[in-house]
């Protein structure tokens, strides 16, 4: 094992500032893509879903 | 001649490939989550600490594939605007719009994270040398390529604007590239090459390569879900979008 303790882990050898910032935003942009895209879907499904209940009720 | 090409043609309508995506989605997100956990262990746990750069250099099992999937996308996506082009299909250009946010938030993440690597091996965050500079370059390409489709009223016009301006900004892929061998520049080569050995440790590079393949089973995910949201806004009036069991809730 390369780290002794989570503390240390966290250390990232006195360069924690710079691996976390690195990967803790490339997450952050990863999870919420993914997010926003089925949202947006769910945005279409919904506008198609209700432009077809005006064209029943006008039909 | 063979089925091949009518299958081809088949799946190159929306109403045939918006349920395929769907299907083909959960795979691809599987693979990346279980190449991703298997890429983050190898380079938190298993690869050992850099004889020069401390722990700083694991910053490499993100910038590295992030790098690698802003310069690919860009060419997925000119290839794709350039077929709509070509051939006037309708979902070429869907494919083409969908992959143009993730190909520009790797360009961003590649940049992020090569200034958070920069400030502790170079001491600064940035310099304006040929790699940075390109790779600034081309997040501007993607997002001058998505401004551009906004601004234009008429979707298949501004396909073909877009399509144009993604096929000129091809050539600076290969300037991306090949940046740090055509001039003196603080970014070192390469260290993963098809024609020698790389000049890493074993398990630094595989922990790289697994992140690599994670990151391009993410962007497939997350290009075929836009691509499904795209198709729906655009032919939100067709007979197969009012159709959709989806849109009944």
């Amino acid at each position: 094992m390369i780290w002794k303790s989570a503390s240390e882990f966290l250390a990232m050898g006195g360069y924690g500032f710079f691996v976390w910032g690195s990967f803790a935003v490339t997450a952050a942009f990863m999870i919420a893509e993914p997010l926003l895209v089925a949202a947006r879907r769910r945005r279409a499904l919904r506008a198609i879903h209700l432009s077809r209940g005006r064209h029943e009720a006008t039909a | 001649m063979s089925t091949g090409w009518i299958n081809w043609f088949r799946f190159g309508s929306p109403q045939a490939f918006y349920p395929l995506a769907g299907r083909m989605m959960p795979w691809f997100a599987a693979l990346a989550a279980v190449t991703g956990a298997a890429g983050l262990w190898i380079g938190f746990f298993v690869a050992p600490t850099d004889a020069q750069q401390g722990e700083a250099y694991r910053i490499i099992f993100v910038h590295v594939p992030a790098a690698w999937m802003s310069m690919f996308l860009y060419v997925v996506m000119a290839f794709w605007a350039g077929v709509g082009l070509a051939f006037n299909t309708r979902l070429s250009a869907m494919m083409a719009h969908a992959i143009a946010p993730t190909g520009a938030m790797f360009t961003f993440l590649a940049l992020w994270s090569g200034a958070l690597w920069g400030r502790p091996t170079w001491g600064t965050y940035w310099v304006w040398d040929a790699r940075l500079t390109s790779e600034l370059v081309l997040l501007f390409l993607y997002l001058g390529y998505m401004a551009l489709h906004a601004a234009i009223d008429e979707p298949r016009r501004g396909d073909r604007a877009s399509a144009v301006l993604a096929l000129v900004g091809v050539v600076n892929v290969p300037i991306i590239y090949f940046s740090v061998q055509w001039w003196n520049t603080l970014h070192q080569g390469a260290s993963v090459s098809l024609t020698r050995a790389p000049s890493m440790a074993a398990t630094m590079l595989w922990g790289m390569l697994l992140m690599a393949i994670a990151f391009w089973m993410y962007s497939i995910v997350v290009v075929l879900g836009r691509a499904r949201a795209i198709m729906l806004e655009r032919e939100a009036h067709a007979d197969w979008a009012r159709e959709l069991k989806e849109a009944a809730q």
